[in-house]
């Protein structure tokens, strides 16, 4: 079933962290098995931020010499990240396999992140001047807490509990996905991709990266691939309903804008609630009453709806 | 189990027939009378085994806030059992599954929105709901009212099979999906596939619909005041007649929902029963058809 959700403030910083904390916790009934958010901070032009794994969470119960190979891939990473000219600010380490960077890096952040990739059971999740995506397994309060996401301040975010039903339970297969390798770009999805294999062999062949068998992250895979060719947000988001089979309704975050797109048979929920300061959005109306907690007009949109909103 | 009874046929037959309807009465648990021109619709049987003697003058009040669905459930069912024929449940705060399975008579005014399943398999309660409601609002309705000021989500009224499902606002998608009855009026626009294998029954939207309008259709009547995206495999347009004028302008002034443009603005819509004997159809016959 699987549930999103997203929000954007107007012209202001927030506890979007906290926000979207409550949201996914109001959506946990939708998917128990994994929570993920892509929060935006306030940018910093001259600063990266990354997010990145080294390990799954389930190597803990598989091989008793998991944090030392993480120590040892943690060192490779910083070597190389020094190879490639990136000055490390700030490291910090919320769980044992997962971890922040705080970078300065003027060099081409593709090939740094492919460098990264390289290393064994290591992925970026994430990429960008204010991007943070953080997923795991675990319901919202569960994630957030590991993460401390309460402190987190930020103009948007979306957000998304799962229930795995075409890959497995594990953080490759949560969302949100990164847009790899673009800066600052998020997705989140509700439904399923019929033409996954065709669309992703397509993909493959111009060059992009799968990093795992979930059928959301070919929506991550396609707008990278869209952008690239100079779309908009928009016309990304417009094309997928025509060239993208299944049943999905799906939201995408740069690091100005937050879009949704919903496919040609609406067989998936979206709830959008709109005012002059705040946009949310989400699989059911409760997440949006999780932080405005008052009467509120809600409407549906239509099949084939695709609505793009500035911070 | 209810069994379909066929009585002879009645003036209200010769009509409903005329406008493409039919009338049937289960003899069962629940009884139903598809359609009644004159509004006066006789007692629908509301003295079920599990039904309680309210009265309309005695009201109360129930705070959602701090309750789960169930525990609304349960205490509107405790306050008919105490008699109170109006019930104001206030805070309702969208949560799912709320004021269901009320097979009584009841004035329930809900101060808020739903969310998913609101009010579904009711027979019998009049409601009003002042704000939105989910997914699948009034899903199985047999009997009674339900009043929304705002907008619904989709699968609005799937499956009914009486009385009378109002929104103000725009609704969206699979609206009356397989309805079998009873009518669906919506004061704005749906969305697609509105009246999917819709089998009886009456539906008014009173703004646009999306595509595939009344597709697969088996049987009863779409009025539609806008326009469609498009219609859906074997839906036709049909005449209006003096009748339908007569019953649209009873029903869209009963529940304030008259669009600018008039009862002229609106079009009918039926099933072109191409379908009904598709498995008979030679393969040429089906290209025809789709």
């Amino acid at each position: 079933m699987c549930g999103i959700a997203g929000v954007i403030h107007r012209g202001k910083a927030v506890g979007v962290g906290q926000e979207m904390t409550a949201m996914l916790q109001s959506l946990k009934h939708r998917g128990p098995d994994s929570t993920g958010f892509a929060v935006y901070g306030v940018s910093k032009p001259d600063e990266y931020v990354m997010r990145l794994k080294l390990a799954e969470a389930e190597d803990f119960d598989t091989d008793y010499n998991i944090l030392d190979k993480i120590r040892d891939r943690q060192a490779l990473v910083d070597n190389r990240l020094a190879e490639l000219g990136a000055k490390t600010i700030e490291v910090e380490q919320p769980t044992p396999y997962a971890f922040r960077y705080r970078l300065q890096f003027s060099g081409d952040t593709k090939q740094l992140a492919t460098d990264l990739e390289h290393i064994d059971g290591g992925e970026v999740l994430s990429f960008g001047h204010s991007l943070e995506l953080i997923k795991d397994l675990g319901d919202a309060t569960v994630v957030s807490e590991q993460y401390g996401l309460d402190d987190f301040r930020g103009t948007h975010g979306i957000g998304h509990t799962r229930m795995a039903t075409e890959s497995d339970v594990d953080i490759r297969s949560a969302h949100p996905y990164w847009a790899y390798p673009y800066n600052d770009i998020s997705v989140v999805h509700n439904g399923q991709i019929t033409n996954y294999w065709i669309m992703r062999r397509e993909m493959e062949r111009l060059g992009h990266r799968f990093m795992s068998n979930c059928d959301s992250e070919l929506l991550a895979v396609y707008t990278a691939n869209n952008l690239e060719q100079g779309a908009t947000l928009e016309d990304s988001l417009k094309s997928s309903i025509k060239e993208i089979d299944g049943v999905f309704t799906y939201l995408v975050a740069t690091n100005k804008e937050l879009g949704m797109a919903k496919d040609t048979m609406a067989a998936k929920p979206m709830v959008l609630y709109e005012s002059d300061d705040i946009v949310a959005l989400a699989s059911e109306e409760v997440a949006i009453r999780a932080i405005v907690p008052r009467e509120i007009d809600t409407s549906d949109p239509y099949d084939e709806e695709v609505r793009v909103w500035q911070r | 189990m209810a069994t379909l009874t066929q009585a002879a046929p009645t003036d209200e037959d010769r009509r409903s027939h005329e406008m493409g309807m039919h009338q049937e009465q289960l003899s069962g648990r629940t009884q139903q009378v598809f359609f009644d021109i004159d509004l006066n619709e006789p007692h629908h049987g509301f003295s079920l085994p599990d039904s309680f003697d309210v009265d309309f003058n005695k009201r109360g009040e129930i705070d959602a806030s701090n309750m789960e669905a169930m525990q609304v459930n349960a205490r509107i069912r405790e306050m008919m059992k105490e008699g109170y024929g109006t019930i104001v449940l206030k805070n309702p705060a969208a949560k799912h599954s709320m004021a269901v399975g009320i097979l009584n008579r009841l004035n329930l005014i809900i101060e808020g929105s739903l969310g998913y399943f609101g009010c579904g398999l009711i027979d019998g309660p009049n409601v009003r709901i002042s704000g939105r409601v989910g997914w699948s609002c009034g899903e199985n309705m047999m009997s009674g009212t339900i009043l929304i000021e705002k907008n619904a989500g989709s699968q609005f009224g799937a499956a009914i099979r009486g009385g009378d499902l109002v929104c103000k606002g725009d609704v969206g998608s699979r609206t009356g999906i397989d309805m079998k009855g009873g009518n669906i009026i919506v004061g704005g626009d749906t969305g697609s596939f509105t009246g999917f294998m819709m089998q009886r029954g009456r539906m008014v939207i009173c703004g646009n619909a999306g595509k595939n309008l009344g597709d697969s259709m088996y049987d009863g009547t779409i009025f539609l005041g806008g326009e469609p995206r498009s219609l859906g495999v074997d839906a036709v347009w049909a005449d209006m007649t003096d009748l339908d004028r007569d019953w649209l302008e009873k029903k869209l002034t009963k529940y304030d929902v008259m669009p600018k443009g008039g009862i002229g603005s609106f079009r009918k819509i039926v099933a072109g029963k191409q379908l009904w004997n598709y498995d008979n159809l030679e393969p040429t016959e089906k290209k025809l058809v789709l």
